[in-house]
C-alpha cells in the first residue's frame, strides 16, 4: 500500500472518516506518522478549546481572589485549591465515574428532557475538566500578575482620572496579562501535554478514535517495539510546542510593544515549571 | 478480619459496612496508599541525583560531557512526560532482556521476529519461574527509573539556573581566598544554591505528587486500580454486594491527594523560611530587619 494510500485513509481517521478498521499487521513507517498524526487533531482540539475558554473563566476566577468581599474569595480559593491540589488523571476519573452516574435518559428540567449522555463522551466530558483544570492553574498565575501590577501605573491611572472599569479595562488588565504572559505559556504547553491522558483515564475512544498517544501505544503493543511509535509522538510534540511558544512570543511582544527596548527581545522558552 | 465478618449477608448497616470496609482486599487498598509514599520516598532523592549530575554535567568544562548534559536537561522541555511514562519501562526492560539474551541464550537468534519480541526463556526478566512479588516489584523499579529519569531531568534545570543564580561576587570572593575550582563549588556554590533551587524543587515535589497515580498507567497495583477494582458493581454472586461505588473510592484518594500537597505547601513554607535566614535576598533582608527567626 502506497503512502499516499494510507495517508486519504487514514489522516482523518481520528475523527471517524477514513478506513475503519486499524492496520493489524505489516505496521510500515508510513502507517504510524500517518495515524499519530491523525490523534494529534484530538490533542489540538482539547488544547485549543481548553485554553481559550479557561482563560475567561481563568480571568474571573482570578478577579474573584483577588476581591475583598469574603463570598467572592473563598469560593474562588476553594476553586484554585481544588484544582491544583489533585492530579488531573484522578480528576478525569472522578468527573467520569460521576458523569456516568447522570440517568442516561436525561434530566426533567421544566418539563423539558435534557439529554445528558453526550457528557460522558471524551469530546465533551475531558473537556469540561480541562478547561476547569486550566481555569484553575491560569487563575493563580493571573491572581499572582494582578498583586504585581506597579503601584506607580495605578497612580498614574487615578492622575488621568480613571476609575472602576475603565482603569481595569484600559490599565490593569493589560499590565496584568503583560506580566502573567511567560508564565501563562508555560501553562499553556503543560495543557497540550496534559491532553494526552484524556484516553488514558477512564473515557473510551468511541470506534478507536483516540488522540495521538492513545495510536501510539497501540502501535508499540502491537508490535512490541517502542523505539518506534513513542519518538514519533514525542516529535510531532517537539513540533507543537513550539509552533505554541511561536504564537504565544507574537502575543508576547504585542502585550510588552510600549516598553522601552521590548521590541528585540525575542521570548524563549524557559521552563519555569509553574504547575 | 472480625470474627463477626464471618457471614457478611446477615449484617446490617454500619455493622456491614465496618465489615466491608476491613475485607482483604480493602487491605490492600490501603496498603496500596503506601506504595504511593513508597514511591515518593525512593523516587524523590534519586531524581534529585538525577538532576544533580544533570546540572553539574550542563556546568562542565569538557564539552561532550556539557552536550550530555543538556540534551538531557532539553528533553523533557518538549515532550509531554506521559510518553516517557511508556516508554521508559518497555525500553528500560526490553534493553536488559536484550542484554541478557546475547549473555545467556544463543545469539544468533534474532531478537524482533516480525511483531514479537522474543528472547529465550533464560534471558527473560523477571524469570517465569519467578514468584509474584518479584513480578510487582521489577514492575514497580522500572516504573522508579521512568520517574526518576523525567523529574530528574525537571530538577536537572531547577538546580541548573540555580547554580547560576549564585552571585558572582561569591564564587570570586572563594576564588580570591585561593580556593580550587573543586573547592569553591564543594563550599560555597552547593551551599548557596539550595535557597535559589527551593521553589523550583517544591514546584517540583509538587508536580511529582500529582503525577503518582500515573503508576497505574505502568501497570502497578496502585491506589487507582485498587479503586477501579473495588468500587465496581458487585452483584450477589461477591459476598459484599454493592452497585457502582468508584464515585466514592476515587472521591477518596482525591481528598487523599489534597491532604498530601496541602501539607507539602505546610512544610515547604517553613523550609523556604530557614533557608532564607542570612541570605541576600529580599527574604532574607526582610528577616534581618525584624530581627526574628
Amino acid at each position: 500500500m502506497s503512502c499516499a494510500q494510507t495517508f486519504s485513509d487514514y489522516a482523518l481517521r481520528s475523527i471517524g472518516f477514513g478506513e475503519r478498521l486499524l492496520p493489524r499487521s505489516d505496521f510500515d513507517l508510513c502507517q504510524q506518522f500517518v495515524l499519530i498524526g491523525s490523534g494529534l487533531i484530538w490533542n489540538v482540539y482539547f488544547g485549543i478549546l481548553a485554553l481559550f475558554i479557561g482563560f475567561f473563566i481563568a480571568n474571573a476566577v482570578a478577579l474573584a481572589k483577588a476581591s475583598a468581599n469574603p463570598w467572592l474569595r473563598k469560593p474562588a480559593n476553594g476553586f484554585i485549591f481544588l484544582f491544583r491540589g489533585s492530579p488531573l488523571f484522578i480528576q478525569f476519573f472522578l468527573a467520569y465515574e460521576a458523569l456516568v452516574l447522570l440517568p442516561r435518559a436525561g434530566i426533567e428540567i421544566f418539563g423539558m428532557t435534557v439529554a445528558t449522555s453526550w457528557l460522558t463522551k471524551a469530546w465533551a466530558g475531558a473537556l469540561i475538566v480541562l478547561i476547569l483544570n486550566t481555569a484553575a492553574y491560569s487563575a493563580q498565575i493571573f491572581h499572582g500578575a494582578l498583586q504585581s501590577v506597579p503601584k506607580g501605573d495605578l497612580e498614574a491611572a487615578d492622575a488621568y482620572g480613571m476609575t472602576g472599569w475603565k482603569r481595569f479595562r484600559r490599565i490593569v488588565w493589560p499590565t496584568m496579562l503583560r506580566l502573567a504572559w511567560p508564565a501563562y505559556t508555560n501553562e499553556a504547553i503543560f495543557l497540550f501535554h496534559a491532553t494526552t491522558l484524556v484516553f488514558f483515564s477512564s473515557f473510551p475512544a468511541f470506534q478507536q478514535r483516540g488522540d495521538s498517544l492513545y495510536y501510539a501505544s497501540y502501535f508499540a503493543d502491537k508490535t512490541f517495539n517502542p523505539f518506534v511509535a513513542y519518538p514519533i509522538v514525542a516529535g510531532y510534540f517537539i513540533l507543537l510546542t513550539l509552533l505554541l511558544i511561536s504564537v504565544f512570543g507574537i502575543v508576547n511582544r504585542r502585550l510588552n510593544r510600549h516598553l522601552p527596548g521590548a521590541v528585540t527581545g525575542r521570548m524563549k522558552y524557559r521552563p519555569q515549571l509553574i504547575r | 478480619m472480625f470474627a463477626s465478618c464471618s457471614d457478611p449477608s446477615a449484617l446490617e448497616g454500619f455493622a456491614w459496612l465496618m465489615c466491608y470496609l476491613t475485607s482483604g482486599t480493602h487491605l490492600l487498598f490501603y496498603a496500596s496508599f503506601g506504595t504511593v509514599l513508597l514511591l515518593l520516598a525512593i523516587t524523590a532523592p534519586i531524581a534529585l541525583l538525577f538532576g544533580f549530575g544533570g546540572a553539574m554535567a550542563s556546568r562542565s568544562r569538557i564539552a561532550p560531557l556539557r552536550w550530555l548534559g543538556k540534551t538531557y536537561t532539553a528533553m523533557v522541555r518538549g515532550v509531554p512526560d506521559i510518553i516517557f511514562f511508556l516508554f521508559v519501562p518497555i525500553a528500560l526492560d526490553q534493553g536488559l532482556e536484550w542484554l541478557r539474551h546475547q549473555a545467556l541464550c544463543d545469539s544468533s537468534q534474532p531478537v524482533w521476529q516480525g511483531n514479537d519480541f522474543v528472547v529465550c526463556a533464560a534471558a527473560k526478566l523477571p524469570l517465569s519461574t519467578s514468584p509474584e512479588w518479584v513480578h510487582q516489584t521489577y514492575g514497580f523499579a522500572t516504573a522508579v527509573v521512568a520517574f526518576a529519569v523525567v523529574f530528574g531531568a525537571f530538577a536537572a534545570n531547577v538546580l541548573y539556573g540555580a547554580m547560576q543564580a549564585v552571585p558572582r561576587a561569591q564564587l570570586e570572593t572563594a576564588e580570591a581566598y585561593g580556593m580550587s575550582p573543586r573547592q569553591v563549588t564543594r563550599r560555597v556554590l552547593i551551599p548557596q544554591m539550595w535557597s535559589y533551587a527551593i521553589p523550583g524543587l517544591s514546584n517540583l515535589w509538587m508536580i511529582l505528587i500529582k503525577a503518582t497515580p500515573l503508576l497505574f498507567l505502568l501497570g502497578v497495583e496502585d491506589i487507582v486500580y485498587w479503586a477501579r477494582e473495588l468500587g465496581g458493581t458487585k452483584t450477589n454472586a461477591f459476598t459484599y454486594p454493592h452497585p457502582d461505588w468508584r464515585l466514592y473510592y476515587f472521591l477518596a484518594i482525591l481528598v487523599f491527594y489534597l491532604l498530601m500537597t496541602w501539607g507539602s505547601e505546610k512544610i515547604i513554607g517553613r523550609l523556604t523560611g530557614r533557608l532564607s535566614r542570612g541570605q541576600a535576598t529580599l527574604a532574607g533582608e526582610a528577616m534581618r530587619k525584624t530581627g526574628g527567626a
